[in-house]
């Protein structure tokens, strides 16, 4: 009896399963008049984990809020159009944990089976590597708003992906050019920094930057902790004994928090500054805590240090009416993608109200520039698929339990990316030797 | 001179951490045959409960020199509520099962743990910084040392000679001992050992969670805390040698100072550093420092 | 002829089902199949060990050995068939659980599981500071062809479905006719007693040693073929997660049969895959719940439905 086969042989079950879902995911969805249908954008960030509080969540709150606010039209110029091009934008979101393979099957599915017409997505840089030839592979238009590494587009190109935020070099070149500017007896550095390619990468670019131009500066230590490790008792104090005039940390999330509050009781910050690229998630909550005359970067003009427009005045009232915190830099990130895909599916469209092709969208996008409430961001490097954008640090200072800056300094966005068709890493070598 | 003496205040400092959470897994292990992967989940369920705490009652304005106890009665609460909680509602049904089933059981009860937490508070950071500060600082040769942190060293003595006094000086020791020794003699001897499982389960818990709520001042307190201690601890008893007090102790020492020596004078090599002696250790002496070689049976 | 037992009946109506219904397979699925059937080569190494009274919970380094082997295949020119890659993933992963099981042998029971820990934590340890590979980010995996068929695009996918699961089809009868020979009743016989089998004249080292190795090879191709299926490579693969996830499908499924762990590893991909959809903040919870009931409901694992199945159908 071919009951019995079937028990026999259970993969069948599997089989029966699979169709059972693809014949529910293809059923043809009933298609309402082509103007009003929405485009779907599937949003991946963390959700959990602990990257989800700095990062995954502000950059969710603002994927909700702006794609609302868009579609209700009170975007101000130029994107005055209700959603995009008349379109309504419809977000999914998604969460980013569980690794790259869970990353690649679940875009697959966000894909094939949800039926997206684009991607906004990704924090970490592994899951950006891993989801780039998948993204090529599927033909779908995908836009990478957060992660860091300069890899994507040094070491491959691609067509139907973007990357609307400047790479993780820029902080790190900045930062360095900071502190020559502002520590003119600098003497020693030092840096701590957790041990995965982020960490790494920081230290080794600003490492790089600091000592070309500063070639007989010292470096006492180099700590690298690893992910999540929470007690850094040792690791202060092997700081702490070198006495270096600087501390450089890439550190986030609970880690930053965790070795602040560590830190800042043992005296660390009263001999060394410290100097924390990706401070400003954490400036609010820290507030109390963080030592004045600590230099903190954004990843770019965000948060406090992002221009004063009008589009940076939208993005701050949508967010801080709904969730009543001030949105921090992934929140920017989120937007500059969101704003980024806006302005290219509308200059794809030439003025009309037609649907574009993909690649009509993908040729408007191409070294394209557009607003943002961080500024004009350029797509300048990859072939036009990488953007590049301008950079503040500051100094905090502690005024009345809140935060504000001293020594704010603006770099412009080609004097801290490298040129297009050179590794961040040459480039650096190349570039701060002042001999 | 003066690094090898931050190497090993430093290096105290973290195996003191260390101890109080390893000496709950290793007494779960030595009475019950359970290697508990949700120990690091109880240990984070220790440290948000702490903060909530602490923190409702900093804000109130009330004295914070009281935070000290509401500390350890948090981690006391936590291990009241789950360890009965864990032990009755689901390890009682998998008694007598395979040592690796049992570590299956618990990793699910780590999943849940997880999603729970989550659950209750988000996903954002706590921290509460009152407690560290209060004590003040004291400065030893170069470096400045929080109060706070020998109070954490003191704790994990004080720990550590309680359990002593508890298993050696106490009636409920004895049946407790005769347990780990012997179970079924135990119980055809007349110890109920479904009461001695119960306690010691909740001992275990009430650990892990006194050093998450202990560590919650120094810390922020985010998902995913426990999963780093877990393996860390493991790594501890394995050192010592599973189910032994004294090797829990010992074992925190080790891997304290190894981990303070690599960070101070090799820090490329502080991420497996404790691998290394985990695997040098096991391969010297098998069953780790602390414990006797098996008899094999025929 | 001789006749098929039934357990090699069921391997073949399988290879058969899924080579023919693969084009059907809309992509996703075929993706999950392809991925969960590499994972399952690792857990059938495990049901290996598992037999022989030994659980790994540093399978995540062989894994992770094979898939790295694999994936600096292609910077060699002329290697870069999927298939030469699933072969240099094996063959690596196979010398180093070599090397490892010199002194892993002699291990039994927690002892065993934590000492294979902390080699695949050291592997993890190395592969995060080694920044040419990447780091923590890791690198593409890109086989150019696949049994001579281009990788890319429709064609080249379908092949990689059928180069894994032809491989998990030979490596499921192979180990079938492994555990029915001598030296393969030798694995329980050294889980119920160890010296017993010393004193009929067997070295419980050697036999120990060699499924190691056995293990070692299925989990260094099956990580071969997560990097040609996925793509890309990360040291997540030699993380102790990682590690404590094939045991969890290795007892889900149980190990009455070599068919037991590709199932268990298709099931727990579609009850993650579903649980991740419908209930994105809680999919831990719920796939802790099912693992839960599964351990209390069915001591011997998820294979003990069919056979009383097949009782009852009989």
């Amino acid at each position: 009896m071919s009951r019995s086969r079937l028990a026999g042989s259970p993969l069948s079950l599997l089989l029966a399963l699979a169709f059972a879902g693809s014949a529910q995911a293809q059923a043809p969805a009933p298609a309402p008049a082509a103007p009003e249908k929405p485009f779907k954008v599937g949003v991946v960030t963390f959700l959990s984990g602990a990257a989800a509080g700095p990062f995954g969540v502000p950059a969710r709150n603002a994927a909700e809020v702006l794609a609302e606010s868009i579609n209700a039209g009170k975007a101000p110029a130029p994107y005055t159009k209700k959603g995009l091009g008349g379109r309504p934008l419809e977000v999914v979101f998604l969460d980013e944990a569980g690794g790259t393979a869970k990353q690649v099957s679940e875009y697959r599915d966000l894909v094939q089976r949800q039926n997206v017409d684009a991607v906004i997505g990704y924090i970490s840089s592994g899951d950006c590597l891993a989801v780039a030839p998948v993204a090529e592979e599927l033909k779908k238009l995908t836009l990478f708003f957060d992660c860091g590494t300069p890899r994507i587009f040094e070491e491959n190109s691609y067509k139907y992906l973007f990357r609307t935020d400047a790479h993780a070099a820029m902080d790190n070149v900045a930062a360095a050019l900071y502190v020559d500017e502002l520590k003119p007896k600098l003497k020693s550095i030092a840096g701590i920094n957790q041990n995965y390619a982020w960490g790494q990468d920081s230290w080794n670019d600003f490492e790089a930057t600091m000592k070309a131009l500063r070639p007989d500066v010292q470096v006492t230590t180099s700590q690298m902790p690893k992910l999540l490790a929470g007690q850094y008792g040792a690791e202060i104090s092997a700081l702490m004994s070198g006495s270096p005039d600087v501390i450089h940390s890439s550190f986030w999330g609970g880690d930053l928090d965790a070795f602040i509050l560590q830190a800042s009781p043992r005296g660390l910050f009263k001999k060394s500054t410290a100097l924390l690229t990706a401070g400003e998630t954490a400036m609010y909550k820290l507030a109390g805590q963080i030592p004045d005359g600590t230099i903190i970067g954004a990843r770019g003009s965000h948060g406090v240090f992002a221009p004063d427009n009008e589009l940076n005045r939208w993005l701050r009232a949508t967010y801080q009416d709904r969730y009543s915190v001030p949105p921090v830099y992934p929140a920017y990130h989120m937007a500059q993608a969101i704003l980024g895909l806006k302005s290219a599916y509308e200059k794809a469209q030439g003025g009309g109200a037609g649907e574009p092709s993909v690649d009509a969208i993908i040729a408007a996008f191409e070294n394209s520039s557009f607003e943002t409430p961080s500024g004009t961001i350029k797509m300048a490097l990859g072939k036009g698929h990488q953007a590049i954008e301008e950079t503040v640090y500051g100094m905090a200072k502690n005024s009345g339990g809140k935060l504000t800056f001293t020594h704010v300094k603006r770099f412009p966005a080609e004097k801290v990316n490298p040129p297009e068709g050179t590794k961040s890493a040459d480039w650096i070598k190349a570039a701060f030797s002042k001999k | 001179m003066g690094d090898v003496l931050a190497v090993v205040i430093d290096g105290t400092i973290y195996a003191s951490w260390l101890f109080i959470i390893a000496a709950g897994l290793t007494i779960v292990y030595g009475v019950m045959r359970i290697l508990n992967m949700a120990h690091g989940s109880l240990y984070a369920l220790g440290a948000y409960a702490a903060t909530s705490v602490v923190g409702a009652w900093i804000r109130g304005g009330r004295a914070p020199l009281v935070s000290y106890a509401l500390l350890i009665a948090a981690a006391i609460a936590v291990g009241l509520i789950f360890g009965p909680l864990i032990e009755r509602g689901v390890l009682r049904f998998v008694y007598g099962r395979d040592e690796i089933v049992m570590v299956l059981v618990t990793y699910a009860l780590f999943l849940i743990l997880e999603d729970a937490i989550k659950l209750v508070w988000g996903v954002e950071s706590y921290f509460i910084t009152e407690p560290y500060g209060l004590l003040g600082t004291v400065e030893i040769g170069p470096l400045t040392y929080p109060v706070y942190s020998g109070a954490l060293v003191l704790a994990a003595i004080v720990t550590g000679l309680l359990l002593r006094w508890g298993i050696y000086g106490t009636r409920y020791g004895k049946l407790l001992v005769a347990v780990i020794h012997d179970r079924e003699m135990a119980a055809s001897l007349g110890v109920n050992v479904r009461n001695v499982f119960l306690i010691t389960f909740t001992l275990g818990t009430m650990l892990a969670a006194l050093g998450g709520a202990l560590t919650a001042p120094t810390v922020s307190v985010v998902p995913g805390m426990g999963v780093e201690t877990i393996v860390l601890a493991f790594a501890v008893v394995v050192v010592g040698g599973l189910g032994s007090m004294p090797g829990a102790a010992l074992g925190s020492l080790i891997v304290g100072l190894v981990r303070s020596a690599a960070v101070h004078f090799f820090p490329q090599v502080e991420l497996f550093s404790i691998y290394l002696v985990m695997a040098l250790v096991l391969a010297l002496r098998p069953r780790g420092l602390f414990v006797a070689p098996e008899a094999r049976k025929i | 002829m001789k006749r098929l037992d039934r357990t090699t009946f069921a391997l073949l109506a399988s290879l058969v089902l899924l080579l023919a219904g693969g084009p059907l397979l809309p992509e996703w699925a075929l993706f999950l199949v392809t991925n969960s059937l590499a994972k399952g080569l690792v857990v059938l190494g495990l049901l290996l060990l598992m037999r022989t009274g030994l659980v790994s919970f540093g399978q995540g380094l062989y894994f992770a050995v094979g898939a790295y082997a694999a994936g600096m295949m292609p910077r060699a020119p002329g290697l870069s068939d999927a298939l030469a890659l699933m072969l240099a993933g094996g063959v690596a992963a196979g010398v180093v659980a070599a090397l490892c099981g010199l002194l892993l042998a002699r291990y039994r029971g927690i002892f065993f599981a934590m000492l294979s820990l902390a080699f695949s934590m050291i592997l993890y340890g190395l592969l995060v500071k080694t920044s040419v590979l990447g780091s923590t980010d890791g690198f593409n995996v890109a086989a150019r062809t696949v049994l001579g068929v281009a990788a890319a695009g429709a064609y080249g996918r379908y092949a990689v479905f059928a180069l894994t699961v032809a491989t998990a089809f030979a490596a499921g009868f192979l180990l079938h006719r492994f555990l029915g020979s001598h030296l393969g009743r030798l694995a329980p016989a050294i889980r119920d007693n160890e010296l017993r089998v010393e004193y009929m004249g067997a070295s419980v080292r050697n036999v120990v040693h060699l499924n190691l190795v056995i293990a070692g090879i299925l989990a260094g191709a099956g990580g071969a073929l997560t990097g040609v299926t996925v793509g890309h490579i990360d040291p997540e693969m030699a993380y102790w997660t990682t590690s404590g996830e094939f045991v969890f499908v290795a007892i889900l499924s149980g190990t009455a049969s070599v068919l037991a762990p590709f199932l268990g590893s298709i099931l727990l991909e579609l009850l993650r895959s579903f649980a991740y959809e419908y209930s994105p903040n809680t999919w831990q919870l719920v796939v802790g719940g099912a693992m839960l009931l599964v351990i209390l409901f069915l001591p011997s694992g998820l294979w003990s439905v069919f056979g009383r199945w097949r009782k009852v159908l009989r």
